[in-house]
């Protein structure tokens, strides 16, 4: 690309000619759509590939989701058929049941996350790096293999925690088997998984609340526990939305964990506890593109879309009442 | 500025045309009359002897060679679809019963019958039922490949400790329950028998068969599952679990009943001709189990089922995929793959595959030849057989009455196969 051709670019960084108001300075209109033309330029290759791969599958999957289709591609214009199925489709009432309980018991990773985090944060705490990596490590460890070693852990026969189990007297459950306990078994994992996570994020926040409210708060006579209830807690909030809204959309997403634990295909239908533990992704995954009934699909997908934009909507609505920005 | 888009835009013409270059690969290569055919299968212990097939196809074709290509068989269906849908499924591929006639139906594999008719390929050397499942409104589509029917693999150490007998052919159901009782040790955490729910094929198939009753009418318009013959077949294995002489549904949830029979845990495990690799292959099972006919209910029956070789319609090479599986389906290669790999279904070629495994008495699965049944299936076999799990896996766990869920699963399968 020729550098001499741009007559923009070398005017906009002379200060203004004119007098007035510093920065306040009027361009020529001409300079002001070149530099918006070379912003744009800039961003191009991102927005493309925004545009691509996320905005155009988006469109794509909406206008889907008003179709129907054949075993092996081709599809037809059912207008509102889809949605219409879905509201007499028990597996996916049952599976939406199951995802906004995976997200409301999942927020308990937050509460566990700020009370590690402020055990780390404590000054002078000896093997804080030690304990970091420790919290972190599953965060970097593959959702897989995450799944696989909690399966054998939670083999009703001979997994670790019912032997554990059964040395104080207790015959533990099949975890991911029973229908009573497999969900909390799951979600266990999944903020097991999680709380390294938003403890990092936790941790830079109230290393960014000013030392001289703690300074203050104890020359009034607070202790560390009415600290943290009177001082880190509310400046800690913002962190916390950050991180509610964060968990609330991944926990709606929520799939690898579920498809490897609870099992796929034969063996998760074989599986008693699978109807409890079946999410709204898995369905869709499974009718998309084990059974190839790809407008179903479609609107199991733009639902969850809907419900996604609705809880998180809600959250940005409510923030008012709980979070104190500084 | 402007020279620069010109630029740009024949960099990306010259990208474009690369790229289209390389996706007609095998193409390119046919300019000196070379072609290289991928050959779709699912399971890994077989994929040394298909290579091995594959070899001496060119050695034959010098001009065609073989590229294997594996999918394990938890994603082989969903992956073949994929590809199949965007064109690109592999030139040769495995079939089984329950896929096919989705994909003759859709017209994603070739009918072979002008094939057939033109090399005067001997239909009548493979059993019959095989040949018929690879048949859709009159037309063949497949050469059978192998084939398989099911046997009870028992472990003759725990018969031993238990002081047992082992099962011999004439035995009834009657005999193996009988011996299931006997072999169950709770505190060992050992069972007589597992009622596994996840293969139909080599548990409730047959001994629905058994017992008299049928999956799906003769004209595969109508469920069977609301038979009560059909339900006594279910019931020999509900009632299994009932007496804790098989795992129950959680536990086998948990820990496959292959792997708790290869640990020894498991007195009888009911498993296809296909086993004798797997279990020849552990050294465990290789030194303590055998094999024995399945017991008699109110009739003799086993299931046979069997993988074709069938041709992608899309191929660009639809001679040479013919070629080779005119060669896959041939005495020659049967003979080849026996020695290797599982039970071949030309007739008179199951010597080789027997005497590779000396240590088990596998003339049972040949000697069932004479009375199986074949395998169930419709058109769309696959969204009953999900309802099959779905209703099963209730009664299986005692959340419901065996009646009344085999009920609801012939409600709900006659509805899918009104929709076919």
């Amino acid at each position: 690309m020729t550098i001499t051709s741009t007559p923009g670019g070398t005017r906009t960084e002379q200060p203004p000619a004119t007098g007035g108001r510093p920065g306040r300075a009027r361009r020529p209109r001409r300079d002001r759509v070149v530099e918006a033309l070379w912003g744009y330029a800039f961003i191009a290759p991102i927005g493309l590939g925004l545009a691509v791969f996320y905005l155009w599958p988006v469109l794509q999957t909406a206008y889907f989701s008003f179709t129907a289709w054949g075993a092996f591609g081709g599809h037809t214009w059912t207008g509102l058929d889809n949605y219409h199925r879905m509201l007499h489709d028990h597996e996916f009432g049952q599976a939406m049941v199951n995802t906004l309980a995976y997200t409301a018991l999942g927020l308990v990773s937050i509460p566990l996350a700020i009370v590690f985090a402020a055990l780390l944060n404590r000054p002078g705490l000896r093997g804080v790096g030690v304990y970091r990596t420790l919290f972190f490590l599953p965060v970097v460890t593959m959702p897989v293999a995450i799944a696989m070693v909690w399966r054998w852990l939670y083999n009703g026969n001979y997994g670790l925690i019912n032997y554990l189990l059964s040395l104080v007297g207790i015959d533990g459950p099949n975890w991911i088997a029973d229908p009573r306990v497999a969900l909390y078994a799951l979600v266990a994992v999944g903020v097991w998984s999680s709380i390294g996570y938003n403890l990092v994020i936790f941790l830079a926040g109230m290393q960014a609340i000013p030392k001289e409210y703690y300074e203050a708060a104890q020359i009034d006579g607070a202790g560390p526990v009415r600290q943290f209830f009177s001082v880190t807690i509310p400046l800690l909030s913002p962190t916390a939305f950050f991180v509610s809204v964060i968990s609330v959309i991944g926990s709606l997403q929520l799939f690898d964990l579920v498809y490897v634990m609870a099992g796929s295909g034969d063996a998760a239908r074989a599986n008693p506890a699978f109807p409890r533990l079946e999410t709204v992704v898995q369905l869709f995954y499974d009718r998309a593109f084990v059974t190839n009934d790809r407008g179903y699909a479609a609107a199991i997908v733009m639902v969850l879309l809907l419900v996604i934009i609705a809880l998180t909507a809600f959250q940005f609505r409510m923030q008012k009442r709980w979070v104190h920005y500084g | 500025m402007r020279n620069s888009v010109r630029w740009t835009a024949v960099a990306l013409g010259v990208v474009l045309a690369a790229s289209a270059c390389s996706s007609g690969g095998s193409d390119a290569a046919s300019s000196d009359g070379k072609v290289t055919l991928s050959y779709g299968v699912w399971d890994a212990t077989q994929k040394s002897a298909m290579e091995e097939l594959g070899k001496a196809f060119t050695k034959t074709h010098p001009n065609i060679s073989i590229k294997v290509e594996l999918t394990p068989w938890a994603d082989y269906w969903t992956k073949l679809k994929a590809a199949a849908t965007g064109g690109s499924a592999p030139d040769v591929f495995w079939m089984n019963g329950p896929n096919f006639q989705l994909y003759a139906s859709n017209g994603v594999i070739r009918p072979l019958d002008d094939d057939i008719a033109k090399d005067k390929v001997p239909l009548s050397a493979y059993p019959k039922q095989l040949v018929d499942l690879y048949t859709y409104k009159g037309k063949h589509y497949g050469l059978p490949k192998d084939m398989d029917t099911v046997g009870v693999w028992y472990n003759k150490a725990l018969f031993d400790a238990a002081k047992v007998p082992y099962p011999k052919a004439g035995w009834t159901w009657s005999d193996f329950q009988a011996a299931a009782a006997k072999l169950t040790d709770a505190s060992k955490g050992q069972y007589g028998a597992d009622a596994e729910l996840t293969s139909f094929q080599e548990y409730q198939y047959d001994t629905i068969a058994q017992a008299g009753g049928y999956v799906i009418s003769a004209d595969g318009k109508k469920s069977g599952y609301d038979d009560p013959k059909t339900i006594e077949g279910l019931r020999f294995w509900t009632d299994l679990i009932k007496k804790k002489e098989s795992p129950d549904l959680k536990t086998m949830t948990d820990t496959a009943p292959l792997q708790l029979f290869e640990a020894g845990k498991i007195g009888m495990y009911w498993g296809g001709s296909w086993d004798a690799t797997e279990f020849g292959g552990n050294s465990y099972t290789k030194a303590n189990v055998d094999v024995a006919p399945l017991p008699k209910g109110e009739k003799q029956a086993t299931i046979i089922h069997g993988v074709a070789n069938v041709v992608s319609s899309k191929t660009k090479h639809a001679d040479q995929a013919w070629e080779f599986v005119k060669f896959l389906g041939s005495k020659q290669a049967a003979d080849i793959f026996g020695a290797k790999g599982t039970m071949p279904a030309y007739n008179g070629t199951q010597a080789a595959w027997i005497a590779a495994h000396p240590q088990f008495d596998l003339q049972t699965f040949v000697d069932e030849l004479s009375y199986a049944v074949p395998f169930p299936v419709s058109k769309d076999t696959a969204a009953w057989n999900e309802e099959e799990l779905t209703y099963m896996t209730k009664a299986w766990n005692g959340d419901e009455s065996l009646d009344k869920a085999a009920k609801d699963l012939a409600a709900a399968m006659n509805a899918s196969l009104a929709k076919e």
